[in-house]
């Protein structure tokens, strides 16, 4: 553990003892979500979502373990399997519906914690790894997710994986073999059905394992902070246990209400009705979108409509795939001695504006592609790639950061919860020093 | 750049963690309280994850199977399906019924009479699940030209149990008689079973 | 490096999108049709299935279940319920029994003696049969248009239970505004104008002509709107079984959570009672 007066791990039970001398595991624990790991005192709600993203992971998983139980993974009888699992299964339907929901949570959930990192610069040094493994994970999600929507054979599921199936078809020379090899067919059907589902059980196994390098990755300089300043010392944090699984408890309580609405009120509000039809593969639905969580991905790709050296399709799936590998290099991009947006006024508001972005470039994806959708979408996919690439190498290199508190524990005492700073350190001296 | 102890304001304890411990914990009873919530919901959400496993609505439909018996002469037995289990029915010679009606009940090891396991009327009818009862083998005996054992019932190949014409238990390994099933005759010549 | 490269990166993308919208402009916006111009989003309708706390009212899902037995189950089966399926409803073992057993259409199964393809009357374990043997025997019998099964109609469609009540009481001669500002739009021979209907133009012949077409047993008049609806009640059923189940564990749910977050802000507030933050 990184901070020297971190508390070590003393077991009171004997059997605790008897194991911790033998195997560790109970101080692994201790040091890593227990009293033992030193928290910031001033974290606000946005960081309850790592453990809640981590909450989501793990209803995932046994709802799925429980559901593969049932799931027939063969093309003719996979659609009537889920039928006979909201039918007849005990409970059937409330697995099914708290998986398909659940998936919509775990992606409600990254996404904030994704916007929290972004706004208060969690991916800056010293902790570009957390990031770079956080945005593996999502990648990770995105093809479990995607292969798991696959797997219900619906018109949805199956025009789903002809249509992603098909990005690869845009490489050159190679692209359609390679496509033919991932279907194992020239369209989709039992052979893909069959690998899309052994790689949808095996992935969040895999999404697990580089959670815990994360975590591990986090522990080395501990949890960033709304104040945008690193700790000094022990007046600065608290125990993980019992301050942050108390606040924890409660954002948990929360997102289980949330998504307690969805699935038992609006479970198929999310969903598409198509993907109640059984998959057939001489008539595509009129309008094929992609689950909501990849709207702003699908609008990018379908933005891109002129051959210029490169084929329009490839150009879109080109920067389908950019707009994500882009995070990649994002600690890179952001210059700033900054961290957080609060300190960095002209770049909040590129960031305010990215946000309204995405959330335009999610309406258009799911939008039919009409003339000013189209239109519109040509602009907002051009202010993602320009926000990332352009005007964040630029803002961060040029604007000179508000002053930032010296450190957390003064944040809290003269700002508001942190999360503005002190007053005085805005507009007063560069390096204001509370009266001693 | 200010050091960590010119941070600390007058009346704030460097160590804020230590002071809350040293309290006394009026409210403790929340946490637990939470927590034990907590519990009580994991608890709750377990159950349908389990029950998922019983059988479902499906196959508990297909419980009851008739079973046409009208062509079984006297000696032969046929083979139907009852739940995804064999179901022996057998038509018993005279002989057999004497057979089994000439052992001493109280010798058994799992003691039953050719009557308790069969209809009253229909003594001839031997209806029962062709599962051995010691690890679930299918025995021989009900096929034409299988070995029927010993004791001329039926006999398990896996570990050698041997079951007389009243289907019981008669030496090897396995604990009980055959299982007879709950059954009707729906008229002469149809059972239900289940 | 990456300083460098990146903005060039997003100023090549930045330009490939200008130029893809200048060819947007440029292109001619898709000519109106009448199809969207004149199709409806379906009427609003209340059933007692509906919200929160909604409940299936079975007298209604029993008129529901008379009117798809005597006019839809012709062409459309229901091949993911089964008989034993229609006790919700509230028939007991017998009459559940009696249904399966006088249903029209009858199981595929075997001749025991020959092994030849034959037919045997429904059990309640069976699931409803299918109508056609397969697609092409459907679309040979029903004008080239397979009728769907429709077990799960009122969830693959959008607004389902509406868009299915709308659509049987949807039918009437096109308009004549349609004609005067889309003078090709034309109703083809075995086709019927629907305005809920996607391409305004369905396969169907209207199902439900006229009132008193059913004879409802518990007396209510069976005009063609309450017919529409008993049967679309009746399809939200098949389609959801479940919901009663779902409504009912979702209130404790939403109870259980709320006690919940209660507690753990109590806790909350008696860990942090003594930390500024």
């Amino acid at each position: 553990m990184s901070f020297p007066w971190a508390k070590h791990y003393e077991p009171k039970a004997p059997v605790m003892k008897w194991l911790d001398d033998r195997l560790p595991l109970p101080r692994l624990v201790y040091n890593a979500v227990g009293a033992g790991y030193p928290v910031p005192r001033n974290l606000n709600y946005f960081w309850n979502f790592g453990v809640l993203a981590g909450a989501a992971l793990v209803i995932q998983i046994v709802t799925g373990i429980v559901l593969a139980m049932h799931y027939s993974t063969d093309a003719n009888t996979a659609f009537d399997s889920v039928e006979a699992i909201m039918r007849d299964v005990n409970a059937g339907w409330f697995l099914r519906y708290a998986h398909a929901n659940g998936a919509s949570m775990f992606f409600i959930v990254v996404y904030t914690h994704i916007c929290r990192g972004l706004y208060y610069g969690s991916y800056k040094a010293p902790r570009e790894m957390v990031w770079l493994l956080g945005v593996v994970i999502f990648l990770l999600m995105m093809a479990t997710a995607f292969m798991g929507y696959v797997l219900p054979w619906g018109q949805m599921s199956f025009w789903g994986a002809q249509v992603i199936t098909g990005f690869f078809s845009a490489i050159p020379v190679v692209g359609e073999t390679i496509r033919v090899w991932l279907l194992g067919g020239y369209a989709p059907d039992a052979a893909a059905l069959n690998r899309f589902f052994s790689l949808h059980y095996l992935l969040p196994f895999v999404i697990a394992g580089v959670i815990i390098l994360h975590i591990w990755a986090l522990h080395i300089p501990g949890s960033s902070n709304p104040a945008g300043v690193e700790v000094k010392g022990e007046q600065d944090t608290v125990p993980f246990h019992p301050y942050y699984t108390a606040k924890d408890g409660i954002g948990l309580g929360v997102f289980l209400l949330v998504f307690a609405l969805f699935l038992f009120f609006a479970p198929n509000m999310l969903g598409h009705p198509d993907n109640y039809i059984p998959a057939n593969p001489l008539s595509t639905p009129a309008h094929i979108v992609p689950e909501w969580y990849f709207l702003p991905f699908y609008a990018i790709l379908k933005s891109f409509t002129v051959d210029f050296i490169l084929p329009a399709k490839l150009w879109g799936v080109l920067a389908m795939f950019g707009s994500i590998l882009l995070l990649f290099f994002l600690p890179w991009l952001d210059t700033s001695p900054a961290r957080t947006a609060n300190h960095r006024p002209r770049y909040r508001m590129f960031l305010i504006i990215l946000l309204v972005d995405v959330l335009i470039l999610g309406y258009v994806g799911g939008a039919e592609a009409s003339k000013t959708n189209v239109l519109i979408g040509q602009i907002t996919t051009a202010y993602y790639f320009l926000h990332f690439l352009v005007i964040l190498p630029i803002v961060s290199a040029t604007e000179r950061p508000k002053p930032v508190a010296n450190s957390i524990t003064e944040a809290v005492l003269k700002g508001k919860g942190g999360t503005a700073p002190a007053k005085s350190a805005i507009e007063g001296s560069p390096n204001p020093m509370p009266a001693e | 750049m200010a050091s960590a102890e010119n941070t600390v304001p007058p009346g704030e304890s460097p160590r804020v963690h230590e002071d809350t411990i040293a309290d006394p914990r009026r409210r403790d009873y929340l946490a637990i309280g939470a927590v034990a919530w907590a519990g009580v919901g994991a608890g709750v959400i377990a159950l349908p994850l389990i029950n998922s496993m019983s059988p479902s609505a499906d196959v508990l439909a297909l419980s009851t199977t008739e079973v046409d018996v009208s062509a079984i002469q006297p000696g032969q037995a046929i083979k139907a399906s009852f739940r995804k289990q064999p179901l022996f029915v057998r038509n018993l010679t005279p002989d057999e019924i004497n057979q089994a009606n000439a052992v001493d009940v109280a010798s058994l090891r799992d003691p039953q009479s050719l009557k308790d396991r069969t209809k009253a009327g229909k003594t001839n009818w031997l209806v029962t699940l062709g599962v051995c009862t010691h690890l679930g083998c299918v025995p021989l005996g009900a096929g034409e030209g299988e070995n029927k054992g010993p004791f001329g019932g039926y006999f398990c190949p896996c570990h050698g149990s041997a079951y007389d014409t009243a289907g019981r238990i008669r030496s090897g390994p396995a604990p009980k008689n055959l299982a007879v099933p709950e059954y009707v005759f729906s008229n002469d010549t149809t059972i239900v079973v289940g | 490096m990456t300083r460098i490269i990146a903005p060039l990166i997003g100023l090549g993308f930045a330009f490939v999108l200008v130029l893809g919208l200048f060819g947007t402009i440029t292109t001619a916006s898709e000519p109106a049709t009448a199809e969207h111009e004149f199709h409806l989003a379906p009427k609003p309708l209340e059933l007692a299935s509906n919200g929160v706390f909604g409940k299936f009212d079975k007298q209604q899902l029993q008129r529901g279940f008379q009117v798809y037995k005597e006019v839809c189950s012709a062409c459309h089966s229901i091949h993911r319920v089964a008989f034993r399926d229609l006790a919700d409803l509230g028939y007991n073992e017998g009459q559940v029994k009696a249904i399966a057993q006088q249903w029209t259409t009858e199981q595929p199964s075997t001749n025991p003696e020959t092994g030849e393809p034959a037919t045997r009357k429904n059990l309640p374990s069976d699931k409803f049969p299918k109508v056609y043997a397969n697609d092409t025997a459907a679309r040979a019998a029903n004008n080239n248009a397979i009728p769907p099964d429709l077990s799960l109609m009122t969830k693959a469609r959008p607004n389902g239970a509406a868009y299915v009540h709308s659509l049987l009481t949807g039918y009437g001669e096109s308009p004549a505004e349609v004609q005067k500002e889309f003078p090709k739009f034309t109703t083809p021979d075995g086709l019927y104008f629907n305005r809920y209907f996607p391409t305004l133009n369905l396969a169907m012949p209207p199902p439900l002509a006229s009132d008193g077409q059913v004879t409802y047993a518990d007396g209510t008049k069976s005009t063609v709107d309450q017919m529409a609806k008993d049967v679309t009640a009746f399809l939200v059923w098949t389609a959801e079984p479940k919901l009663e189940a779902r409504h009912t564990a979702g209130l404790a749910s939403v109870i259980f959570l709320l006690i919940f977050i209660g507690l753990t802000i109590g806790a909350y507030k008696s860990v942090w009672r003594n930390v500024k933050h």
